[in-house]
C-alpha cells in the first residue's frame, strides 16, 4: 500500500481554498515533484502535508508503515536562521528529537544517527562551525542532515534550490537522487522545470485549470504540461 | 583599595546585603537564559509588554495589602503572557498593537491606583522604585528571598529539562511542528517562564529595566560564541558577573541598583560590539 494517499484534498488558509481536487498516492521509494504556477498552492499543499495548516476538506491517509509525523522537512530558509547562533552539530541533533517520546537529553543513539547523517552529507568536518557563517549550499546540507535525522522514510523539500548557484544546484539534485536510490521517498516542490524534474518518477501538477498526477513521461504528453510549459516559454 | 575592601566587608556583615547579592545573582542567571529565544523569536516586545502588566499588578497588590506582592503579580503576569502569545500567533489581530495597548493601559491603571489608594506619604517614591527597582532589593523580606530562590530554581530546572526542545522551537518552529513536537505547549511554556523571570526581575531592576536584563547579556554573548550552548552559557556568566559588579558598585557609591546593573550590562555589550564588529 502507498505511504500516503490524498483523496479529494482541498487546501488553503483560514477557509479560503487555494487548490482543490488534489488526488495522489506516494509509494515507498517514490520521487514526486510538485509543479504549478506561482500561487497555485504548492507550498500550501506542503504545509498541509506537514500538519502546519489544516486541510479544508478531503483526506490524507497514512499506511501502517509510516506515522503522520515520520517526515524530514527541508524548509525554504527563514530570516530567523540568518543570524541564529547555533553550531552545525546542534542543528543536526535537533532533528532526532522527533524519534522519541520524551527524554530531556540526547542519547548515544541520537548522537550516532546525527553523526552518520553529517558524514553522509559531508559536513562532519564543519560540525563545530556556526551555521550563520556557512555558504548557501553548506546550509542546505546541514538542514538536509537534520531532516534525515528526523526520518528515514520520507523527505519533503520546498523549493530547495532557490538562491543556490548552478553548480551547487546540480550537486544538490544528485544528492537527492542518491538518497532516493537508497530508498528514501521524496516529495519536492520545484520551480525548476529542467534539472528539477530530471530524476522525478511522478509529477503532481496543480493549478486552476489543469490538475495532473501521473508518471513523468505521461506528464510531458499531458495538456497540463503543454499549457504550463507553453506559458513559461520553455 | 583598602578602603573599598573594608567598606564591603562592613556591608556584608548585614544579612540584607547578603540577601541582595544572592537574589540579584539568581535573578540575573535566570533572566539571561531565555534571552536568545526572546530576541530571535521576536518576543522582545512581549517581554516589554509583560513588565508593564507586572507593574499594574504590583500596584493592585500594594492596594490590596497582600503579604507579598509576588503572589498577585505572578499569576496576573503569567495569564497575560499566555494571552499575549496567543494573540501574536493569530493573523487576524495585530499582535504588536495589542501588546502596546495592554502595556500602556496597565501602566496607567497601576499609576492611578497607587495614587488614589496609597497609604504611603511618598507616592512618587513608591512608583519610582517599582519602575526602576531603586533600593527595593536592599529591603527584601525573608519571605521574598525564599520565593525568589524557589522560583529561580524552578526556572533553571525547567530550562535544563526542556533545553533541547527550546532550541528546536527557537531555531525552526515549523520543522519542530512537522516532526510532531507540541509547539503550542512549548511556546506557552516559554511565555510562562518569561513571565516568571519578569516578576522576579522586578525586585532587582524594576519593571522598566527588566527587558535590558534579559536581552543585553544574550546580545553580547551572540557576538562571541558560535554555538547555541556557548551563547547560553556565556550570557549566563556575563549576566551574573554584571549583576554582581552592579550591586557592589551601587553599594559603594550609593547609585540605584537596577540602573547600575543595566549600565554594566550595556558597557559589556558595547565592548563586545566594538571588538567583534566585523562578524
Amino acid at each position: 500500500m502507498a505511504y500516503i494517499t490524498c483523496k479529494d484534498l482541498c487546501v488553503g488558509y483560514e477557509g479560503d481554498a487555494v487548490a482543490e481536487n488534489i488526488n495522489f498516492e506516494l509509494e515507498a521509494g517514490d520521487y514526486l515533484c510538485v509543479v504549478g504556477e506561482n500561487g497555485a498552492g504548492k507550498s500550501t499543499l506542503m504545509k498541509t502535508l506537514l500538519h502546519l495548516t489544516k486541510p479544508i476538506s478531503g483526506d490524507i491517509l497514512y499506511s501502517d508503515n509510516i506515522t503522520p509525523y515520520e517526515v524530514g522537512y527541508l524548509p525554504q530558509q527563514t530570516p530567523v536562521q540568518m543570524d541564529f547562533p547555533a553550531s552545525v552539530e546542534e542543528i543536526v541533533l535537533s532533528g532526532t528529537l522527533s524519534r522519541k517520546k520524551f527524554k530531556p537529553f540526547y542519547s548515544k543513539e541520537d548522537k550516532a544517527v546525527a553523526k552518520d547523517n553529517m558524514k553522509k552529507m559531508d559536513i562532519w568536518d564543519l560540525r563545530k562551525s556556526s551555521f550563520r557563517f556557512l555558504s548557501g549550499g553548506q546550509k542546505q546540507r546541514v538542514l538536509l542532515a537534520r531532516a534525515l535525522s528526523a526520518s528515514e522514510k520520507l523527505l519533503v523539500l520546498d523549493e530547495p534550490v532557490s538562491g543556490l548557484d548552478p553548480k551547487v544546484t546540480t550537486e544538490f539534485y544528485q544528492l537527492i537522487k542518491q538518497l532516493n536510490d537508497d530508498g528514501l521517498s521524496i516529495i519536492m516542490v520545484s520551480h525548476d522545470m529542467h534539472e528539477g524534474l530530471e530524476n522525478a518518477k511522478h509529477i503532481l501538477h496543480i493549478g486552476r485549470e489543469h490538475i495532473f498526477w501521473g508518471t513523468k513521461d505521461d506528464y510531458f504528453k499531458s495538456e497540463a504540461a503543454e499549457a504550463f510549459l507553453g506559458i513559461s516559454g520553455e | 583599595m583598602q578602603d573599598i575592601v573594608n567598606k564591603l566587608a562592613f556591608y556584608f556583615e548585614y544579612p540584607f546585603v547578603k540577601y541582595a547579592v544572592i537574589v540579584g545573582v539568581l535573578i540575573a542567571l535566570c533572566s539571561s537564559l531565555l534571552g536568545v529565544t526572546l530576541v530571535l523569536k521576536r518576543y522582545s516586545f512581549i517581554g516589554d509588554g509583560l513588565s508593564h502588566v507586572a507593574f499594574g499588578a504590583m500596584a493592585i497588590g500594594s492596594v490590596l495589602h497582600v503579604t507579598s506582592n509576588t503572589l498577585v503579580t505572578m499569576p496576573v503576569t503569567i495569564i497575560a503572557a499566555v494571552l499575549l502569545l496567543r494573540n501574536s500567533n493569530s493573523a487576524k489581530i495585530k499582535g504588536d498593537a495589542a501588546i502596546a495597548m495592554i502595556s500602556v493601559a496597565a501602566l496607567a491603571i497601576g499609576y492611578m491606583l497607587m495614587n488614589i489608594f496609597s497609604t504611603s506619604a511618598n507616592v512618587s517614591g513608591d512608583v519610582c522604585s517599582t519602575l526602576f527597582g531603586s533600593t527595593s532589593i536592599l529591603t527584601l523580606k525573608q519571605s521574598e528571598v525564599t520565593i525568589c530562590i524557589v522560583f529561580s530554581i524552578i526556572v533553571i530546572a525547567l530550562f535544563i529539562l526542556f533545553y533541547n526542545r527550546i532550541f528546536a522551537i527557537t531555531f525552526d518552529e515549523n520543522f519542530a511542528k512537522a516532526t510532531g513536537m507540541k509547539t503550542g505547549f512549548y511556546n506557552t511554556l516559554v511565555a510562562i517562564i518569561i513571565a516568571v523571570i519578569i516578576v522576579l526581575g522586578m525586585n532587582l531592576v524594576g519593571s522598566l529595566l527588566i527587558s535590558a536584563l534579559i536581552i543585553f547579556p544574550s546580545l553580547s554573548a551572540m557576538r562571541w560564541m558560535r554555538s547555541f550552548k556557548g551563547v547560553v552559557i556565556l550570557s549566563a556568566c556575563l549576566s551574573v558577573i554584571c549583576a554582581f559588579l552592579g550591586i557592589i558598585i551601587s553599594i559603594l557609591y550609593s547609585t540605584p541598583v537596577g540602573a547600575t546593573i543595566v549600565s554594566v550590562d550595556m558597557i559589556v555589550y558595547i565592548f563586545s560590539y566594538l571588538v567583534k564588529r566585523g562578524e
